[in-house]
């Protein structure tokens, strides 16, 4: 039962649980600025748990990779994408390859799949949060499912950005985060692939108009 | 076998159920005209309504079977024995063991089931319509509301409604993401079973819309009288079993006059908060076309699976 574990670690299983159902919003979403918030409220809830768990562990290093997830996926990227779709004038709906109960039935036998999976794993943790870490494989998986179902190029490169908050969470709960130079590392590979892509995203509307990923599949132009 | 109090308790309870049941539907509308800055209704409407379906005579089809004379009496005897099991004011309650948690779902569809067969029995195409849609609505509805129960089962190891009110009402205060879930699919399931706002409007009559008003628009009289009251008994009774599986705290177990008036004063507070909370909903949102029905109902699903998963992997942990 829930009732012996400490608060903290109950806490952390709420924000778990707030990570899962935000992969999932994201995966049903529609509107393509509802998922930037999305994608900005599960930055928040990354933040938040980051900072439960160097709380209750006493790693400094943790406090750190809290303020860089919260600068970087609660403000500084959601800003460029908010800047970036205002730029781009693209404000349609999202459009999805497979209708949305299904990709949801799809998403649930996924989460099914990443539960299993980690059971074993967690078992070996001696982490705190080593339960979360099935949440955190599943929220990969949920990112990677809404990139393939996407076939527009901003959905998915909210679902690759949704990817790595996943691994995130996944670092944080399996062994308490990476290396501080690790983290920096990959906290600027993110930021710029974001402004790389964002590039991409102006080379790629005035080749085909168009932010369909589809037509990158044809080599030669008919 | 249950002593004396708790069955005079079990009678209460039931007359509670009867006469606050069209309160709170009133208390519903009343808030619903409030947020749309209309002048409301007395909150009393809804008896009025009531009696003066009750006096006017029943005019019936000529090809009206016993069927459809019979259904009335079988929906509201449905929600008047739910609204019996459902525990409100107090968790010892002798007809408890007579449906569990999966049986009072069972009650709920036999309902519907007759609703809408009284539908389709007339031969007229609107009832026909209405009793279709309600069923679709009901079969994605029904196994979302069954996980919502599994998941609460699962926490306190047992499907009988009084044990899962019990186990989640004495527990230590502990944070269960799963029955934050489960609350989440249980209202959307629970929107959808009673016909309100965001899959279908209770006070619609036009024709593309309407579900629950489709099938019931060749009764009158005494039988309108009892199919509306059984609606709103069947609000009354997801409303309770809403505020006893997820706000459980003010329900006692023992039977004193002291304690019964303690739940009844915390039930009182937490259904007018619940129905203007109702209320807020059905004014905040729109109504579904009926083809995005199913994936409401499927969000509700996988809401309620979701908690049922993350009742395993976090609250199990050794």
């Amino acid at each position: 039962m829930n009732g012996h574990l400490p608060l903290y670690a109950q806490v952390i299983n709420l924000l778990a649980a707030m990570l899962l159902l935000l992969s999932f919003a994201m995966l049903a979403q529609r509107r393509i600025l509802s998922l930037i918030n999305l994608f900005m409220a599960q930055g928040m809830v990354l933040f938040a748990s980051t900072v439960v768990v160097a709380a209750a562990t006493g790693q400094h290093h943790l406090y750190w990779s809290a303020l860089l997830t919260l600068v970087l996926k609660v403000m500084l990227l959601p800003w460029i994408l908010h800047r970036l779709i205002r730029r781009l004038n693209v404000k349609w709906d999202v459009e999805t390859l497979i209708n949305i109960p299904t990709t949801m039935m799809i998403g649930l036998v996924l989460v099914i799949f990443s539960f299993n999976l980690a059971l074993p794993i967690s078992a070996l943790a001696g982490t705190i949060t080593r339960s979360t870490l099935g949440v955190a494989l599943a929220a990969v998986m949920l990112a990677f499912l809404m990139m393939i179902t996407r076939s527009k190029a901003v959905p998915q490169v909210i679902g690759f950005l949704a990817m790595e908050n996943g691994l995130f969470f996944a670092a944080t709960s399996a062994t308490y985060g990476m290396p501080m130079v690790v983290e920096l590392g990959i906290a600027l590979d993110v930021l710029v692939g974001m402004v790389i892509l964002g590039v991409f995203f102006f080379q790629i509307r005035e080749q085909f108009d168009s932010l369909d990923i589809r037509h990158l599949e044809q080599l030669k132009e008919d | 076998m249950s002593s004396a109090p708790a069955l005079v308790l079990q009678f209460l309870e039931l007359i509670l159920a009867l006469l606050a049941a069209p309160l709170l539907t009133g208390w519903v509308n009343q808030c619903r005209a409030w947020l749309g800055n209309r002048s409301a209704p007395p909150l009393t409407q809804f008896y009025r309504q009531l009696a003066k379906l009750f006096e006017k005579e029943v005019v019936l089809a000529d090809n009206a079977s016993s069927l459809f004379r019979a259904a009335p009496y079988v929906i509201f005897a449905c929600m008047a024995l739910a609204s019996m099991i459902v525990p409100t004011l107090s968790t010892d309650l002798p007809f408890a063991p007579a449906a569990d948690a999966i049986a009072l779902v069972g009650i709920f569809a036999l309902a519907r089931v007759f609703a809408a067969l009284a539908g389709m029995d007339i031969g007229t195409s609107f009832g026909t319509m209405g009793a279709r849609r309600e069923m679709l609505i009901g079969f994605l509805a029904e196994p979302a509301l069954l996980m919502v129960f599994f998941t609460a089962s699962l926490i306190s190891h047992s499907t009988s409604l009084s044990t899962i009110v019990e186990t989640l009402g004495q527990r230590e205060f502990a944070i269960y993401p799963s029955l934050a879930f489960a609350g989440v699919a249980f209202t959307m399931v629970s929107l959808a079973e009673n016909a309100r706002i965001p899959v279908d409007n209770p006070t619609t009559h036009l024709e593309l819309t309407m579900i629950h008003e489709a099938m019931i628009l060749e009764y009158s009289g005494r039988h309108l009288a009892l199919i509306e009251w059984a609606a709103s008994l069947k609000l009354y009774a997801y409303s309770c079993l809403g505020l006893a599986l997820f706000f459980p705290w003010g329900i006692p177990e023992t039977t004193g006059p002291l304690s019964m008036l303690v739940a009844l004063s915390s039930l009182v507070l937490k259904l007018a908060i619940g129905g203007f909370l109702l209320a807020l909903i059905e004014t905040l949102s729109a109504k579904l076309r009926i083809f995005r029905a199913p994936e409401f109902l499927g969000t509700a699903f996988m809401l309620a699976v979701l908690a049922m998963l993350v009742h395993q992997l976090l609250e199990t942990a050794t």
